[in-house]
């Protein structure tokens, strides 16, 4: 089948079956391989991007689904002002350690900073729970997106780039 | 966070891990006329052993590219080891550029392990740097006529200081390499206090890059004409393949070929060769994976029964009520200091197989052709990857080149090459490049496990509440009656040596499936058994778990090393440290006021010494109603030396070392069914969560010794720890992993 999405604001044209994944179509027909599989099933977020500003989990929706939905990426999520400032948030407290999950984590911080601008920890949690780190960067990353939030944080370390 | 405590003096006889290979540079032109330094060693080249190398290249417009010698796994050493050659070079981090190295033997050892870059690299990189800025010193003065000691070079000038004249590196470098370079061993260090980028938090290099989404990983490599792969492996370890409807696959949409692939050796499962499998290449990766589930293998054996956790757990048991089959240790006569002890206390301890469950899956581009191969993988041991694919597709050495690609997390999985090998073996067979990449199941189905194992502990007290004799009948894994990989307990495990009638015994059970290296092997489990039954211990003796480990460990006294390995010194353990950082920790958790704690709230302590590292740890906790642990707070005091390299990393890793050893607490197991692992994906296979990610308060304790390793030794000792705290809560206390929340249910308030 022939499938045309809007892609960061770019309108792609791929061939596919209906049941591929979005997840394999950015990775291995669009090469916008910033999102990342971890587990095929939605449990590890390492997959998230936006549908119409919503996470969603790339490796569980069949690109039969995504039809005229807004699809952002990593690739494409800077362009928005939470997501330019989760990522110089992000390089401030320098959060990642193998980096693999951070895209997911991004994109599920943006998302939860343009509902909740000013989250408390227990948001936080909620909010980023469905997102595994497997380095475990959890303490930087609730310390970055509060930053991000220009809340107050307890992890001051900056640090060069 | 802040870094605490003061620098102490060095214990008698102690010394920093140095390299004590002579060393030479050799410099030559750079494409585009830049300064290219070559850091050699003399010598044979063998293995670990002989020369390493680094790379520098400096542009005419000032910018600094400096190659990373080792694989980066995200413990940052792409970052950590250019900026000591930067700093020593006398360069603003913002001029350096980082290129990641390939697999060569100029650059000596490669790989990540042992938590051994920074004790193996701290002086040889900083060497590196200085005989490049002795150079471009030397450059300089000879331009203007003066002498070398009338320069000094500063981000990337040298200044001749009677004239203030000034010429950049970028000006200097060609000059530069055109000189005879300076004996490594005979180049000047800076003095700490003269440090511009050692020591301040830098970002890591590939960061921005990471959240920009750039093809980074392995998982990401793109090659032209390049197929995607699958191969499907019998979850029973060592089973062969019978046969498959390999005519059915190839029929497929989207299938190009598919066939079976016959293991190397009769026991690669075990030596994490290449096993016997069936490989299904395809246009695209979803195709491959879906055609899996059209594919029908006839498996021999399908199951091997006994092998199986809830057997190994009867085994052991039985095994627990004999004699141990050998003796590792046997100190005084325990049986005789039991019969005298004031308290007797038996206790028997648990802890699970464990995956390693990199986010990022095993995966590897591989493209054989005309003889050779060229690999692009994840790897922590590129060269034992390189021997791997050379001895099994039948190719000389030479003719592996492996590309280091960025891992999405390691901890010990990527030390094994499996994955390598299958993608090579793909590739010749297909004759074409392929990208293998493995699922989540097959990801935690085919590991090298954190082994398994069990101590059934004896321990008599004096009346003091002193420990007088110590028994440990550790029941392990083997394969043919050999302990398997990382299953073994050291002789001179503490208590060894600090009580006077010891004995370790060992008995083995038969194991089907491979285990290995998991950060902090050993350490990670040993640490558990061992500082909880010391817990027990001081609990029954009526004394401060503190204060017994300071009674314990006595005054401060360094003892004699251990020869040389990977030519470095070996520092010798040093009880002054062990005091330094339960003192640290006990002030900045505050340990004195844990009396005083609300009902049903306790902390817990514990030291573990490994890697070179000295972490003591103190775990606030209490109980959630559904009897899950709820971690409040984490304070760990580090004693790693004198230099923590770079803050930004090394507080990054002890937190996550930290967290990760909490969430094996927590959840983390898998368990074998007749010679399967059950476990499938991380719904049954659980890692820790955002939500359960307490604040964890690091504290490096500045000691004066040359700094080592942090990948590994902060893990440890959370795991007794917060059993500790648990206990210290509940009354209740915690002998098997991961935490069973129906033993907390009943306690918690």
């Amino acid at each position: 089948m022939r499938y045309s999405i809007l892609v960061n604001g770019r309108r792609r044209s791929i061939e596919s079956d209906p049941d591929t994944p979005l997840l394999w179509v950015l990775r291995d027909d669009l090469h916008l391989t910033g999102t990342k599989y971890g587990c095929g099933i939605a449990l590890c977020g390492a997959c998230t991007v936006h549908l119409n500003g919503v996470p969603a989990r790339a490796c569980v929706t069949p690109i039969s689904s995504v039809g005229d939905a807004l699809v952002v990426t990593i690739e494409g999520i800077g362009e928005s002002e939470w997501g330019r400032k989760v990522k110089d948030a992000w390089l401030a407290l320098d959060v990642m350690q193998c980096g693999y999950c951070q895209a997911g984590q991004v994109m599920a911080a943006v998302n939860l900073l343009a509902r909740n601008p000013r989250p408390s920890d227990e948001d936080i949690d909620a909010a980023m729970n469905g997102n595994i780190c497997r380095c475990c960067t959890y303490t930087r990353i609730r310390a970055a997106i509060k930053r991000a939030a220009g809340l107050p944080t307890t992890d001051t370390l900056q640090v060069q780039t | 966070m802040t870094g605490g405590g003061k620098a102490r003096k060095p214990a008698a006889g102690s010394a920093g891990p140095r390299i004590s290979r002579r060393a030479f540079l050799v410099a030559g032109l750079a494409a585009g006329g830049g300064l290219l330094l070559t850091l050699k060693f003399a010598g044979k080249a063998s293995a670990r052993d002989g020369r390493i190398g680094a790379y520098i290249t400096i542009a005419p417009d000032g910018i600094v590219t400096i190659v990373a010698k080792n694989p980066e796994i995200g413990q940052g050493m792409k970052t950590t080891l250019p900026m000591l050659i930067a700093d020593e070079l006398e360069v603003e981090w913002k001029s350096v550029r980082v290129k990641q190295a390939m697999l060569d033997p100029i650059y000596g050892p490669q790989f990540a392990g042992g938590s051994l870059a920074t004790p193996l690299n701290w002086i040889p990189m900083q060497r590196v740097g200085a005989a490049a800025r002795q150079m471009l010193i030397t450059a300089a003065a000879r331009t203007w006529g003066v002498p070398s000691a009338e320069c000094e070079a500063r981000a990337g000038v040298v200044r001749h200081r009677p004239s203030g004249r000034a010429l950049t590196y970028g000006a200097l470098a060609g000059k530069a390499a055109a000189l005879p370079a300076p004996e490594l061993d005979s180049v000047t260090l800076k003095s700490p206090g003269n440090y511009t980028i050692i020591g301040k938090a830098i970002g890591g290099v590939d960061s921005p890059a990471v959240l920009e989404g750039e093809p980074l990983f392995g998982i990401d490599v793109t090659l032209p004409e390049m197929s995607y792969a699958m191969y499907e492996k019998s979850p029973v370890f060592g089973a062969r393949v019978v046969s498959a409807n390999i005519e059915e696959i190839k029929r497929l949409p989207g299938v190009r070929d598919a066939f079976i692939v016959r293991g190397s050796e009769a026991d690669a499962a075990i030596k994490m060769g290449l096993v016997d499998g069936v490989a299904i290449i395809a246009d695209k990766w979803w195709d491959a994976d879906k055609a899996r589930r059209t594919l029908r293998v006839d498996w021999s054996p399908r199951a091997v029964p006994g092998q199986s956790t809830q057997a190994f757990e009867r085994q052991a048991e039985q095994l627990s009520q004999a004699p141990p089959q050998s003796i590792l240790r046997r100190d005084g006569d325990v049986d005789a200091a039991l019969a005298h002890a004031a308290t007797v206390l038996e206790a028997s301890y648990a802890y699970p197989f464990l995956a390693h469950a990199t986010l990022e899956p095993q995966n590897c581009t591989a493209h054989f052709e005309h003889g050779s191969v060229q690999i692009w993988a994840p790897t922590q041991d590129p060269r034992a990857g390189a021997k791997l694919v050379a001895r099994t597709l039948g190719i000389d050495p030479d003719r592996v080149r492996v590309h280091m690609i960025r891992a999405g997390g390691a901890f010990g999985r990527r030390s094994y090459n499996d994955y390598m090998v299958e993608a090579a073996m793909i590739s010749k067979r297909a004759g074409r490049a392929v990208k293998l990449l493995w699922d989540r199941t097959q990801d935690l189905q085919h590991d090298a496990y954190r082994p398994a194992g069990f101590h059934y502990f004896k321990a008599g007290l004096d009346a003091s509440g002193r420990p007088i004799a110590f028994r440990d009948h550790f029941v392990t894994f083997g394969h043919n009656g050999r302990v398997a990989s990382s299953a073994g307990l050291p002789r001179d495990h503490f208590p060894a040596g600090f009580i006077p009638s010891l004995e370790y015994g060992q008995s083995m059970i038969e194991l089907s499936a491979p285990t290995g290296s998991m950060r902090n092997p050993g350490g990670n489990a040993l640490a558990f058994a061992f500082e909880s039954f010391l817990d027990e211990l001081a609990h029954a003796g009526g004394r401060d778990p503190l204060t017994l480990r300071l009674d314990l460990y006595g005054p401060p006294r360094a003892f004699a090393p251990p020869p040389p390995s990977y030519g470095m010194r070996i520092p010798p353990f040093d009880t002054g440290r062990v005091r330094g950082v339960l003192e640290l920790v006990a002030k900045e958790s505050r340990w004195s006021r844990r009396n005083r704690l609300p009902k049903g709230t306790g902390m817990g302590l514990a030291f573990y010494y490994s890697h070179f590292g000295y972490v003591a740890e103190v775990v606030e906790a209490s109980v959630n109603p559904d009897g899950t642990p709820k971690v409040h707070k984490i304070w760990a005091a580090i004693d790693i030396g004198r230099q923590i390299i770079n803050p930004a990393g090394a507080y990054n890793q002890a937190q996550g070392a930290i967290l990760d050893g909490l969430g094996q607490a927590l959840h983390m197991a898998v368990t074998l069914e007749n010679g399967r692992i059950v476990q499938r994906n991380f719904d049954t296979y659980q890692l820790l969560r955002m939500r359960e990610a307490p604040p964890v308060h690091v504290h490096f304790l500045r000691s004066d010794h040359d700094p080592t390793g942090l990948g590994e030794p902060a893990l440890p000792p959370v795991l007794p720890a917060l059993g500790n705290a648990l206990f210290a809560a509940t009354g209740k206390r915690i002998r098997t992993l991961p935490i069973d929340a129906h033993l907390l249910r009943a306690t918690a308030t």
